[in-house]
């Protein structure tokens, strides 16, 4: 074994190092989060309903995430409050979220608030089947998949007809949304946390300093 | 006291700890002694010998000249050493050249995926009528085809038959490797399938359901037995530098690859920590050391010249291994989790500059003085830029976690820039000279149009350029609008336009490139090239004898 010194250096370190970062970066998270999880359902937030969920799902399987972010920035860092996105989000307001959709990219805005800020459903089924109708910059992808185009006379009374700018639909056609498109929107709808923050960790005593 | 207080303590005592540990072992000699375990890539004679399997002899005679003049007698094609070498490279050819075939193949494959996602972000309303040609579909695809299947495979390709060479034994339990090569992809296949139809977990770097990761975690155990099988039965005298970070590659990506997908396990924001912590640790404690582990063997080995420090080299693992794993948490900086989570991992991807200027002063100061040589080999030309383009990316990184660089940067396409450079300009360029050195050698014959190398590497050169200083300053302007509070949000996303297009030409590039790349090697597989006689053949490996000065082929 003794030629094999090296190699029982090599992989005692290399597991012992590996051991430290899962420690720090997953297990003492885990660790100090679990109370915050299991509070879930005593503050303010409420849980997704199944509709919401399926909403959800729409969201991550079209990869929503990889454009917007859910956690609106402190504001003395960043003017994401100025910009109605809500304030700086907490654990607490993730407890329902599996998978988390934090997002690392804002090629679109932040989505914590978007229920609060954007309130209309109409307006998110428009904007879902052509984002250019309503912001001409915009490079959000069109998703004509979750409508169906049908000839205005086809249409059945419990269709939900999405009220687009004429320009953007051929003649005689309205915009029929899909039950995903349904879904999404409730989710979108959904998302409001103004209520005041839960605080994530216990309180810190206040200690006293001594002038 | 609070928590937090407790846990920067442990983590300071903790680094003084393995500070004074690593000095310990360093004045006791513990990192091998330096002369015997840098030259051990050499057999006897071939130190001061230039290598390169992708040139004719004719260029090789000029990349020869370009180093010190070598007057000792060649190497000994009897010798004990090369003897091994041949055995071993042998053993390795038939799963190394499986896995290198997989990679190229994913390669186009994501490249194709990369390119529809940069356009889309320009062109929003080209193919949107179908679901599984949405932006976030290709987009993810993109990243998990070029993790895990072409950078991954490429990887493990390159450790496959470098490892026994380096052990100087014959590869063993081979079949093993097939049969984890072989469950891998079908992971990959099935996992791809999986995005393109909407199926996925929905986080970043861990798309792929946990039932097809079982795949892949399988496959990928696989894959790691014959190394350590092999490992056990080395005969030679010292672990090279090489070694070192590939088998720490392979004992640490299954770790965290089973961790990050046990289902059920995580939640909330405590995902998105562990999120991070396994998507850095993804480039950090796989591809990265992968990497690295193949400049370390290549740079020298074409040059014929031993790597400046053998200790230095150790201590930029050590540091990278001890560093690098804790640096994820810099991706949440401003994000709903804990401070001191947040300030470690700002700390630890300073403290990266430690292992990056060691693997920087060791790789640039064995090519010191041989710059010459670049002109004459594309292989090393590679692989040194790619090394490069390491220093680049850790140092950009080191400083992208900044809180106040990290304001403007977060959330903008210059973090997508800057995975590039490193992912792309460092890896997968090391990964293209490694296998310009390793194909002829597997295949017995030599690159049929060695043209096509310059061409390759012009176009991914070109292409990379490209993409990287377009989207850095559309990222950077991105940012700034964003923290500007008097411009609209729409701003912010306008301004970016003409640098999402330049991205898009990159690209291009760099995907016409990799069709040259794949044609090449489809010519050289088939052996539909021209038959020439100065072939870098592995039954002669030792041709060297006849394409030197003295008794060159061509005058």
């Amino acid at each position: 074994m003794s030629r094999h010194i090296d190699e029982l250096k090599l992989v005692s370190g290399a597991m012992v190092i590996l051991a430290l970062a899962t420690s720090l970066m997953v297990v003492i998270p885990w660790i100090l989060l679990e109370p915050v999880q299991a509070q879930a359902g005593l503050g303010p937030l409420k849980p997704y309903t199944a509709e919401q969920l399926r909403g959800r799902a729409v969201y991550i399987n079209n990869g929503c995430m990889y454009c917007h972010t859910q956690q609106p920035r402190d504001p003395s860092q960043a003017p994401d409050f100025a910009r109605g996105w809500g304030r700086p989000s907490v654990a607490a307001d993730y407890v329902y979220d599996s998978p988390h959709l934090l997002g690392t990219m804002r090629t679109g805005p932040d989505l914590m608030n978007i229920g609060a800020r954007q309130p209309s459903a109409d307006w998110h089924l428009g904007h879902l089947y052509q984002p250019r109708a309503y912001l001409p910059n915009s490079n959000m992808p069109a998703y004509p998949y979750l409508f169906d185009l049908r000839p205005a006379d086809q249409v059945q009374p419990a269709d939900r007809v999405v009220k687009v700018p004429d320009e953007w639909v051929e003649d005689g056609m309205v915009v029929v949304a899909r039950p995903e498109a349904l879904d999404l929107v409730a989710y979108l709808l959904a998302m409001d946390r103004t209520y005041p923050a839960v605080p994530s960790l216990p309180i810190p005593r206040q200690r006293t300093v001594e002038p | 006291m609070e928590f937090a207080t407790y846990i920067l303590l442990a983590t300071f005592l903790l680094s003084l700890l393995a500070l004074l540990l690593f000095i310990v072992s360093m004045s006791r000699g513990m990192f091998g002694t330096e002369a015997g375990a840098a030259n051990m890539i050499f057999a006897p004679g071939e130190r001061g010998r230039v290598e390169d399997p992708s040139l004719p002899a004719q260029t090789l005679r000029k990349l020869q000249s370009a180093m010190t003049p070598n007057d000792a007698a060649p190497a000994d094609a009897n010798s004990e050493e090369l003897q091994r070498r041949t055995e071993a490279d042998r053993s390795s050819a038939g799963p190394a050249l499986l896995c290198l075939l997989f990679s190229v193949l994913w390669l186009l494959v994501g490249s194709m995926f990369g390119l529809i996602a940069s356009l889309k972000m320009h062109l929003p309303d080209w193919l949107t009528a179908e679901a599984w040609l949405t932006f976030g579909r290709m987009r993810s695809s993109h990243l998990n085809v070029v993790a895990y299947g072409w950078s991954s495979m490429a990887g493990v390709g390159v450790a496959l038959w470098l490892i026994p060479r380096l052990l100087q034994t014959p590869l063993r339990g081979a079949r093993y490797a097939y049969a984890g090569i072989v469950l891998w992809n079908v992971g990959v296949l099935a996992g791809v399938g999986a995005l393109l139809a909407g199926w996925t977990e929905g986080l970043e770097w861990l798309e792929f359901p946990w039932q097809i990761d079982i795949l892949l975690f399988s496959g990928g155990a696989l894959m790691g037995m014959p190394l350590a099988i092999t490992l056990l039965h080395r005969r030679s005298p010292h672990l090279y530098v090489s070694v070192w970070y590939m088998v720490a590659a392979l004992l640490w990506f299954p770790v965290l690859f089973f961790i990050a997908n046990i289902p059920g396990l995580h939640f909330g924001v405590q995902q998105a920590t562990m999120n991070w912590w396994y998507g850095h640790n993804a480039l950090g404690l796989w591809f990265t050391p992968l990497g690295l582990a193949a400049a370390y063997y290549f740079i020298p080995k074409i040059l014929g010249k031993p790597i400046h420090s053998y200790n230095l080299s150790l201590l930029g693992f050590w540091g990278l291994a001890f560093f690098y794993s804790q640096v994820g948490g810099h991706h949440l900086i401003g994000g709903p989790v804990p401070s001191w989570f947040v300030t470690i991992s700002i700390v630890q991807s300073v403290m990266m500059l430690i292992p990056v200027i060691a693997v920087a002063i060791n790789q640039h100061m064995t090519v010191l003085g041989s710059f010459r040589a670049l002109l004459y080999s594309p292989t090393l030309r590679f692989i040194v830029l790619g090394a490069m383009m390491y220093t680049v990316a850790s140092v950009q990184g080191s400083l992208m976690s900044f809180r106040g660089v990290n304001t403007i940067t977060h959330f903008t396409h210059y973090t997508v820039a800057h995975a590039h450079i490193g992912l792309y300009g460092f890896f997968a360029f090391v990964m293209f000279g490694s296998m310009y050195f390793i194909l002829p050698r597997i295949m017995g014959r030599e690159w049929p149009h060695p043209r096509l190398i310059g061409v390759h590497f012009w176009l991914v050169t070109l292409g990379i350029g490209i993409y990287f200083v377009g989207l850095s300053i559309g990222g950077w302007l991105q940012g700034q609008y964003m923290l500007d509070a008097a411009r609209s949000f729409s701003e912010s996303v306008a301004v970016t336009k003409p640098y999402l297009a330049s991205r898009s030409v990159g690209g291009l590039l760099m995907t016409l490139g990799h069709l040259v790349f794949a044609v090449h090697i489809l010519i050289l597989v088939l052996g539909r090239g021209p038959q020439r006689t100065s072939a870098a053949r592995l039954r002669d490996l030792f041709w060297l004898d006849r394409s030197l000065p003295s008794t060159g082929v061509a005058k």
